[in-house]
């Protein structure tokens, strides 16, 4: 069944994805918008309780690929989506699926920080109501004030739960937006961009946060610092115009990358 | 390679090599004329060797305070980032070669003329074999040639066994006579440092196939210095 399947998928597999389940597996995926290839044939194996990073220049198309996991791009009208992406062995682009339930198993964290303009404690408190997380209010603080302090906020802002979400600072703005992915209780935590707006105080407090919630969560970031990228992931994914060029151990693609456009890339040279 | 985009950098790492070759055309230089004031019992070039030794010692500190500043500017990854872990390594091995050489230089003195010719013959072919082991391992270098580092640290087999024979010949001749012991014991530390100079060529030889395909050695090293484990019985046996 995986005879089609091209490297770097099957054959020198990292070892982090060895070592873990399998939990996003896609195969031969291209992304379109109307006639704009964005994504050529993209195969990879995400790993569970692990963190995953893509890096590549702008316009590579690692946002396309991310918001393909959970469906976001079907609500770009142009967007098409082809090939395989399982969840847990589940297609995710079955149709008998409900996108919705989909989208409540997998919290996404944007670049720019966007409370909704609401209470710290709406926020939070936002997602487990709709999808019925909660038979009563004690319930739904339990679960709120679980969330915030996973998110290392919930000693900064529990005497102000009433204070509107956006009058915190950007990095609590963005503890904040994961507070609430992971009141949810997702499985797969996306992340685009999350410290591109944040001082190094705010990234640096975000980055201990990744690494904490990957003993639990399956995290795929983008991000356009290579640092950061060594420093919180352990599979890093190198995309290059709309193609996936190298998959590795992070270890490995920091110190010795096997693609000249990898190594171009993360050494800042020319390509 | 292709260039940075930020051309600040390439300067860096260009300043880096730089640096390293002026090191080791040093340590070139002095190894070479410590073997000469050996083998002429120049004290004259001896003492020159001891005194410039300190040059090398600069510039390995020189080499590492810049190497530590373009880390902390240029947060190197991948190729850049061994090529800087590489140099400062490199460095360090050069700087003790300087110190070996000077250590032989200050040795050519006690090594006295009563030694048996044939002695030290054998000393400086090995003190030939190790110049020839870093002159090679530093073309390997500044080629960045894989395949040649490789062959050195083959080759450093060689310097191995010479020292491992000197070493069984010095203990029958101290064995024989008691008042060889002095210049014997100069000898064999002479002996000794050559074969330690063949030890650094190697290292430096592994740090290039690192820096090339960024893969330490796999293979055991071509160990075949045996004297560790030689004994006063195991040479009456022969
Ligand atoms: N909504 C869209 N409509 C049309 N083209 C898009 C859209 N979003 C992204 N693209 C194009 O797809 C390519 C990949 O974009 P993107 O996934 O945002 O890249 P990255 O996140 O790596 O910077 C780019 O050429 C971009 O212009
Ligand atoms: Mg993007």
């Amino acid at each position: 069944m995986d005879t089609m399947i091209k490297t770097p998928v099957a054959d020198s597999a990292p070892r982090i994805a060895r070592e873990r389940p399998l939990k996003i597996k896609a195969r031969n995926v291209d992304v379109y918008y109307g006639e704009k290839h964005a994504i050529n044939d993209l195969s990879i194996d995400i790993p569970d309780s692990a963190v995953s990073a893509f890096i590549g220049p702008s316009g590579c198309g690692k946002s396309t690929f991310l918001r393909s996991i959970n469906r976001m791009n079907d609500t770009i009208p142009s967007c098409r989506v082809t090939g395989n992406i399982e969840i847990d062995g589940r297609d995710i682009y079955d149709r008998t699926l409900d996108v919705v339930q989909l989208r409540a198993r997998i919290g996404m964290v944007f670049q720019k920080p966007n409370p909704f303009p609401k209470s710290i404690y709406e926020n939070v408190a936002y997602g487990p109501r709709i999808h019925g997380f909660a038979r009563n209010k004690t319930d739904l603080e339990e679960i709120v004030v679980t969330s915030l302090k996973k998110a290392g906020l919930f000693e900064e802002v529990k005497d102000r739960l009433d204070h509107s979400g956006t009058s915190l600072s950007g990095g609590q703005q963005q503890r904040l937006c994961i507070a609430r992915a992971i009141a949810v209780n997702p499985e797969v935590i996306l992340m685009d961009e999350p410290c591109s707006a944040l001082d190094p105080i705010a990234t640096a407090r975000i980055e201990e946060l990744i690494d904490e919630l990957r003993q639990n969560f399956c995290i795929v970031i983008v991000t356009h610092s290579m640092q950061q990228a060594a420093r919180v992931s352990q599979l890093t994914a190198f995309f290059h115009l709309g193609n996936l060029v190298e998959v590795g151990d992070t270890d490995d693609i920091f110190t010795a990358p096997k693609d000249k456009r990898t190594q171009d890339y993360i050494t800042g040279r020319f390509g | 390679m292709s260039d940075h985009i930020v051309k600040a950098y390439d300067e860096d790492l260009a300043n880096l090599k730089t640096m390293l070759a002026q090191m080791g055309g040093l340590a070139e230089d002095h190894l070479a004329k410590a073997i000469e004031a050996l083998a002429r019992r120049d004290t004259k070039l001896a003492d020159y060797v001891i005194a410039q030794d300190e040059k090398i010692d600069a510039l390995e500190l020189q080499l590492e305070e810049r190497a530590i500043l373009t880390i902390a500017k240029r947060q190197p990854m991948a190729r850049d980032l061994r090529e800087i872990m590489v140099a400062i390594r490199i460095a360090s091995d050069l700087e003790r070669i300087g110190d070996l050489a000077k250590n032989i230089a200050k040795r050519s003195h006690a090594i006295s003329e009563a030694l048996p010719r044939k002695l030290a013959t054998g000393l400086t072919r090995m003190g030939r074999l190790s110049l020839e082991q870093l002159k090679d391992v530093l073309d390997a270098y500044t080629t960045t040639d894989d395949a040649k580092a490789l062959e050195v640290w083959r080759n450093d087999g060689e310097l191995d066994a010479l020292y491992n024979s000197i070493f069984r010949e010095l203990l029958t001749y101290m064995m024989e006579d008691p008042r060889m012991i002095g210049p014997c014991t100069h000898l064999l530390f002479g002996a000794k440092n050559f074969e330690r100079i063949g030890d650094h060529a190697t290292n430096i030889a592994e740090n290039i196939h690192y820096l090339v395909s960024g893969q330490t050695m796999r293979e055991e090293r071509p160990k075949k210095d045996t004297t560790s484990t030689t004994t006063f019985d195991s040479l009456n046996e022969r």
